[in-house]
């Protein structure tokens, strides 16, 4: 199946790759399970690449337990959408279509990555799947799907710009100021809070006395609510009348609960919390979920997913084996894109050196 | 040739823009309505509506978040800071964000936007409303800066920000809106990111820019009654910055200081100093001297205020004493 079909909705495209796939048409189960299933396999192979060495760094966030609020919400935006993501934004990227061997060669600080080994993991980015970026600013990534509203509703352009973001930037004022702004200008833009409950080690309830996230956003006018992130077709739906009346107009708000399942970044190893909490926690499963629902509903059998996952954990080995062969950027490439094309360019320090010293 | 002032000939450089360009939308606090706190976008709301000068409430690191998010998605907004001081609350929106959606996306889009502000003493503001804060963005790749002068360079500078690719701040001076010239808007203007040479001498180099242009000219003016000939240099961008221009005078002439009115220490004229006195270090004959704001905050007191800054007779002053060593 093409990943941009992926991108689009669940519901035109059937589960593709397998023979044994299933072909209940009526259901978009299958499809959200498997956009769930990739984000989790690209996940793990992200942890690997950082165990092999081949990662650009540790700061790599993953999103494991938080597949159902990716893949729940991209399945109701329209390819001409366009959003924003936190730091944790690897799922939401896949969701939308990316490919993950360019994702994984950006984690790399490859050449061939999206943004040429510049950005990595939390500055990803792409502009023909609408991605406006990835964001390592808590919040920081928010006020620009505001401006995409404005330049949406100007141009008449039909789409919702989807700001992610997680339970920290619930603390952040620029949150609040884009949430004023959106609705006070009644722009095509939704605000998803994906609340894992931590951020980085402080738990949301040692973060704020108000928890019930949505709240905030009816405080200013928006189209606010709150749902579980273990039902993945719950927060499609929810999603879907959110996201549908912010084309409309009404901007909306929706926080999906789940859990964390890691550490904070690859160093993290949660000290902060205790094991009976993370066996709870990660108890609030999404891909089990709705692999167990699949199996019980009859919409596939178990050496059907069996193959599925089997094809995807293929799909994102190979991911890993295209990043890790990958070019490094020239180092040449260091002094492009600070400045368009055909502008003025940093000098480099060992060329003025050279001039400044040559004169002696 | 029309007698214009400063804020006129910015306000006539938006219109302008604006009437040729649709995606050009203005987005501040008291843009529309009001017409600006300084009276720059009076009126505009008139021709071009609420939906193009965009009143927004007061949220400084919204504003320019807003404007990047609208630069990448086809339209080219002015956003206005309308007191430079308020980068502390909208730097990461500028510094974080725009500076470097460029460079961290690998090339794929730019952030073609104006962030109009304007700074510096001269109305007894007080700290929080008097600073010189382009020392801030110099240091920030990515941004690039101008800082107009004069009348026309007011203009010609704000008409080219409007056509640029990336994101531009530019500081207007909050004691030249006021000024009135004799100026001829469509006669041809230095190019983008050339130095203007405001005045020829050949005992001393003054490299400045915005306000304390006008207060180097006075200098000049006075240095000349005792003998003293200076160029003067006008900068007008501080990114791009035209070295060539300053090393060509210094070169020339052996003698050079730097007049700014931010804050001495790491600013801008430590940057300016420590390059002439690098690049051009056979021809000095004294070392380059820095005549900057005070490292303090501005008091609100008019005595305290003019006195922290650079005025006409420590630039007089310093440079008859540069010459005269």
């Amino acid at each position: 199946m093409s990943l941009k079909h992926t991108a689009d909705s669940g519901a035109t495209t059937p589960m593709g790759g397998s023979g044994q796939a299933p072909k209940d048409h009526n259901s978009a189960l299958p499809d959200l399970y498997r956009t769930m299933r990739r984000i989790r396999s690209f996940e793990e192979r992200v942890g690997e690449l950082f165990v092999r060495g081949e990662s650009a760094g540790s700061m790599l966030h993953l999103s494991i337990g938080e597949e159902a609020a990716a893949a729940g919400i991209c399945a109701v935006m329209k390819l001409q959408d366009t959003f924003t993501t936190h730091h944790r934004g690897h799922g939401i990227f896949l969701a939308r279509g990316a490919e993950p061997r360019r994702m994984m060669a950006e984690i790399a600080g490859k050449m061939d990555g999206y943004c040429h080994g510049k950005g990595g993991s939390m500055h990803i980015a792409d502009m023909q799947l609408g991605h406006l970026g990835a964001n390592a600013i808590v919040g920081g990534g928010i006020p620009a799907v505001v401006g995409a509203g404005l330049s949406a509703k100007r141009k008449k352009r039909d789409s919702v710009s989807v700001a992610f973001f997680g339970d920290g930037a619930m603390q952040q004022g620029i949150l609040y100021e884009s949430m004023n702004m959106a609705a006070l200008w009644d722009l095509p833009v939704v605000f998803v809070c994906i609340n894992n409950q931590y951020g980085m080690g402080t738990r949301i309830d040692q973060a704020t006395r108000a928890t019930n996230l949505h709240e905030r956003a009816l405080a200013f006018g928006l189209n606010g609510h709150s749902v579980d992130g273990l039902d993945v077709e719950e927060v499609r739906n929810r999603a879907r009348s959110i996201v549908d009346e912010a084309r409309g107009g009404r901007p909306g708000f929706l926080a999906v609960s789940c859990y964390r399942f890691y550490g904070h970044a690859r160093m993290d190893k949660s000290p902060y919390r205790s094991e009976e909490e993370e066996i709870e926690g990660r108890k609030k499963d999404p891909v089990k979920f709705a692999r167990d629902r699949l199996i019980s509903e009859k919409l596939a059998g178990e050496n059907a997913l069996g193959t599925l996952d089997g094809e995807i954990g293929k799909e994102m080995d190979d991911a890993i084996d295209f990043a890790v062969s990958a070019q490094a950027p020239s180092l040449g490439s260091m002094f492009r894109d600070v400045y368009a094309e055909g502008e003025p360019e940093p000098e480099p320090l060992k060329i003025r050196l050279d001039r400044v010293l040559a004169r002696n | 040739m029309v007698s214009m002032t400063y804020r006129d000939a910015l306000r006539r450089a938006i219109d302008e823009a604006m009437a040729e360009d649709d995606d050009i939308v203005v987005i501040g606090e008291e843009v529309g309505r009001y017409g600006g706190a300084y009276g720059v976008t009076k009126d505009l709301i008139k021709t071009y509506g609420p939906e193009r000068m965009i009143d927004t409430p007061i949220s400084e690191p919204g504003i320019v978040g807003v404007a990047v998010g609208a630069a990448m998605t086809g339209l080219r907004p002015i956003a206005e800071l309308m007191y430079i001081d308020f980068l502390g609350m909208s730097m990461d929106q500028l510094a974080n964000q725009a500076a470097k959606i460029r460079y961290m996306f690998g090339g794929q889009i730019g952030v073609p936007m104006v962030l109009r502000t304007q700074g510096g003493t001269g109305r007894s503001a007080g700290a929080q409303h008097s600073q010189s804060l382009e020392g801030w963005i110099m240091h920030t790749p990515g941004l690039r800066l101008a800082m107009p002068a004069t009348v026309a360079d007011a203009y010609h500078l704000l008409r080219h920000s409007l056509t640029l690719p990336d994101p531009v701040v530019f500081i207007e001076h909050k004691a030249l809106y006021a000024q009135k010239e004799e100026v001829d808007l469509d006669a041809p203007a230095l190019p983008w990111g050339k130095a203007a040479i405001r005045r020829r001498g050949d005992d001393l180099v003054i490299v400045t820019y915005s306000r304390q242009l006008r207060f180097a000219m006075e200098a000049a003016g006075q240095l000349a009654e005792r003998g003293v000939e200076a160029t003067v240099i006008d900068l007008r961008t501080l990114n791009p910055l035209d070295f060539d221009t300053i090393r060509m005078e210094v070169e020339r002439i052996g003698k050079a200081m730097v007049v700014c009115e931010g804050v001495l220490t790491a600013g801008v004229a430590a940057e300016l100093a420590s390059r002439i006195t690098e690049e051009c270090f056979d021809f000095l004959e004294q070392p380059v001297a820095r005549v900057a704001g005070e490292d303090v905050p501005i008091a609100v007191s008019p005595a305290l205020e003019a006195a922290s800054v650079p005025g006409v007779d420590l630039i007089r002053d310093v440079g008859e004493r540069l010459v005269r060593w």
